[in-house]
């Protein structure tokens, strides 16, 4: 899944959204390296869409995880499964989908041969687990 | 209600457009004028993804807009009017009488281009060219999000950032 070791996906966002998200798993589990943040202020469509680019390079993954769906992150993930047909987009992310994700797929790992998971289906696990973390309670 | 903002913003829709703009405009339909994307299936779809639910979003060429625009401008919802580039509105405004203001909001680094704000990159040509608009009367001005003052064109030519 990655060529450098525990780096399970890029987390891209607006602000400081992935640094956040990161942080927070990182205090919760210990694992925020799994995770490579990029952000998108400054940056025009084209550059941004490269630094995700590199972002997968670099660390290997083939997972994005982004916040709004109609984010300029979620946008220029789109653009490259254009020519990038293995990523993977997952918009809408919070701090539970990272988690699930993170787990399911070093467990994965773990239990495949030569590291090859089903990225996708463990992407698609992890979201409808994370859907079922926003709850609504008082009022 | 009508076209409430004529904006710039090479990212066209995204977060700030739909959110930022949209919640409290009560934005209920986007006009994206851009030649590339109106001739494109593949990339309507990907801008289509990302307009909310209740949210309608045309697409057309700055030809098109010549038989448009009075259109979108008597209709009886709130919408936006979008460019990608300075040279597209520049196109639209030389064509149209009725384009009175103008939003810069989003024209990011490039090559060539020096730092005005911290979402505002300009080469001379594209000085130039808003220059041009001012003159022929529209009132340009550079702003992100509501929340943010409007900055007057030539007050944002006179800013300069470092990197």
């Amino acid at each position: 899944m990655s060529d450098t070791p525990g780096v399970v996906a890029v987390v891209a966002g607006h602000g400081r959204f992935a640094d956040g998200l990161i942080s927070a798993v990182e205090q919760i589990t210990g694992r925020g390296a799994a995770f490579v943040a990029v952000s998108n202020t400054g940056l025009a469509p084209a550059e941004l869409e490269k630094r995700v680019d590199l972002a997968l390079d670099q660390s290997g993954a083939r997972v994005v995880f982004t916040d709004l769906p109609a984010g300029s992150c979620t946008m220029a993930t789109r653009r490259l499964q254009r020519v990038r047909n293995d990523v993977v987009l997952v918009t809408g992310a919070n701090v539970c989908v990272l988690m699930e994700f993170l787990f399911s797929a070093e467990a994965a790992m773990a239990a495949s041969v030569g590291g090859v998971a089903d990225v996708a289906a463990l992407a698609n696990a992890a979201a409808e687990k994370a859907r079922q973390t926003l709850v609504v309670t008082g009022g | 209600m009508s076209l409430l903002l004529h904006r710039i913003d090479d990212r066209l829709i995204h977060g700030q457009v739909v959110v930022g703009w949209g919640q409290p405009l009560e934005l209920k339909f986007i006009v994206l004028v851009d030649d590339d994307v109106a001739t494109s299936e593949w990339e309507q779809e990907l801008y289509r993804m990302g307009v909310p639910p209740g949210m309608d979003v045309y697409f057309h060429t700055v030809d098109d807009m010549s038989s448009r625009l009075a259109q979108y401008q008597s209709d009886a919802r709130a919408g936006i009017l979008l460019v990608g580039s300075i040279d597209t509105m520049q196109r639209l405004v030389a064509a149209h009488d009725g384009l009175r203001t103008v939003n810069v909001g989003g024209v990011h680094h490039a090559e060539g281009r020096a730092q005005r704000l911290r979402y505002v990159f300009l080469t001379p040509s594209e000085e130039a060219t808003l220059r041009d608009m001012q003159t022929r009367g529209v009132e340009v001005t550079a702003q992100d999000l509501p929340s943010t003052r409007p900055m007057p064109l030539n007050e944002l030519l006179a800013t300069s950032q470092d990197g």
